[in-house]
């Protein structure tokens, strides 16, 4: 690779912008109600759904992100011979996030919904409502506005671990970052790549902001 | 007919019997109010009468419909889930800590369950809601959110929820212990005014002034079994000795 202009960098980097931006989204899209699911079976009556969700939840939280992005990405060769071609990358990425995301994501729901005082739940019954209503109407709302700055947390670490995807040579920011650092041996690639990281997580904390101001409506 | 049965309701906690024996019938527009030391069940029976606790043995009816009986094997068994939804919608209970919902307006409070529960018009339940608040007294708070209310009006949105409901029995589980003297006085006044509604009402309270004034019927409750029952008159001025020993410390507010 020749010298390249500062424009050729940033238009390396910008599409690499791109693909963090793709996995940060259909992460948060996917593990978010995810989450939810995984949480009420961890919250479950049935013993033997509960141990297996939390064994999930314990390997999830137990072992790097790094390592589950390597074993959803190579598993399927290794285990079942599966040739998935290189266009599996990216989907390996989304999977692995999302499956780790909605682990972490589950235990603030629980510790959320778990904190709800009994008497909302009752109410709600003597008026009535369903179990469904109760849950979507009554508790979730409430429940959503004491885990937002726990989300917040989540969400902020999530834009840092897209560069994770290097991993398994995904050309999000990251990577292109450090290919081009060591290629050009310039440091801009990296200065560049800090600057986004910064700046997106700055963006993330004014919309998480805008969304705690907005429901303090009520307390 | 009778509006609810209780037959025979035993409850325990671990090894505690908190509910022994209880027998207890409600008339349409009867005000019962229960009295008794803490500790004696009554939250206990009210709690087990609207089937947030399930009793151990004994039976629950309303209107002649059986919601909970005993079985042969000695478990009590509950009506399928569409009787219940039925039977529930007979009767209402206003709880101590009021337990509103925090994120809706007081109008919403009120009206979200006729409209979502019962499926009744939306212009209905608000105009019938600004009647309730208005006999209230709150008719400028419809817009407020619990937080920015005071106990005494929390407790009264509370009792226009469960009035906009049009329920045949209201229960009150000590509506007025989380309450000052003053904001107490504000919702005894509220409970006295539904006295003509002809709602029967299951009142579990301290105020025993206001039990003498409103009632009909008075039961006193101590060790889980009803000591014993009968019109204010009577129960006030019983020579049983365990009643006389309770009452005797009311003495001074009489």
């Amino acid at each position: 690779m020749g010298k390249m202009t500062i424009e050729q960098m940033v238009t390396q980097l910008a599409g690499g912008m791109g693909i963090s931006i793709q996995i940060f989204v259909v992460t948060l899209v996917f593990s978010l109600p995810l989450g939810l699911i995984v949480a009420f079976g961890r919250m479950s009556k049935n013993r033997l759904l509960q141990t297996i969700v939390k064994f999930y939840i314990s390997v999830m939280r137990g072992t790097p992100l790094m390592l589950q992005l390597m074993v959803v990405y190579f598993g399927p060769y290794y285990l079942f011979g599966l040739k998935l071609g290189s266009g599996y990358r990216l989907w390996a990425t989304f999977i692995g996030f999302v499956i780790n995301y909605a682990a972490y994501f589950a235990e603030i729901y629980r510790s959320g919904i778990q904190s709800m005082p009994v008497g909302q739940y009752e109410a709600a019954q003597i008026l009535g409502y369903g179990r469904c209503q109760t849950f979507f109407k009554i508790i979730l709302p409430q429940v959503i506005k004491r885990i937002l700055p726990s989300i917040t947390n989540e969400v902020i670490t999530l834009v840092k671990d897209t560069s994770l995807a290097f991993t398994l040579s995904v050309a999000e920011m990251f990577s292109i970052a450090k290919a081009l650092a060591a290629s050009q041996t310039n440091m801009m690639p990296f200065v560049a790549a800090g600057v986004f990281y910064y700046v997106f997580n700055l963006l993330v904390a004014v919309v998480m902001e805008w969304i705690e101001k907005k429901l303090n409506y009520y307390r | 007919m009778k509006l609810l049965e209780l037959n025979h309701v035993e409850k325990s906690f671990d090894d505690l019997k908190v509910l022994r024996d209880i027998s207890l019938d409600v008339a349409e527009g009867e005000i019962v109010s229960i009295i008794g030391p803490s500790g004696s069940g009554k939250s206990t029976l009210l709690r087990c009468a609207t089937m947030l606790e399930t009793m151990d043995s004994g039976e629950i009816v309303y209107l002649g419909k059986k919601a909970a009986w005993t079985g042969n094997d000695g478990k009590v068994i509950y009506a399928g889930k569409r009787e219940l939804k039925e039977i529930r919608s007979q009767y209402g209970l206003v709880f101590q800590n009021f337990n509103l919902f925090p994120h809706y307006s007081v109008i919403k409070n009120i009206t979200d369950a006729p409209i979502h529960v019962q499926k009744r018009g939306r212009d209905e339940a608000y105009a019938e809601a600004r009647e309730l608040l208005r006999k209230m007294g709150l008719e400028d708070k419809e817009d407020a959110y619990p937080y920015q209310l005071s106990g005494g009006q929390c407790q009264r949105v509370a009792i226009a929820r469960a009035l906009a409901l049009n329920p045949k029995i209201l229960f009150f589980d000590e509506p007025t212990s989380a309450l000052d003297p003053e904001l107490t006085g504000e919702v005894l006044k509220v409970i006295r005014s539904l006295a003509d509604l002809d709602i029967a009402m299951v009142i579990v309270t301290h105020e025993m002034a206001f039990a003498r004034d409103i009632s009909h019927r008075v039961v006193f409750m101590a060790d889980g079994i009803i000591v014993e029952e009968g019109t204010p008159d009577q129960v006030f001025a019983s020579d049983n000795e365990r009643t006389q020993s309770f009452l005797g410390r009311y003495g001074s507010v009489l």
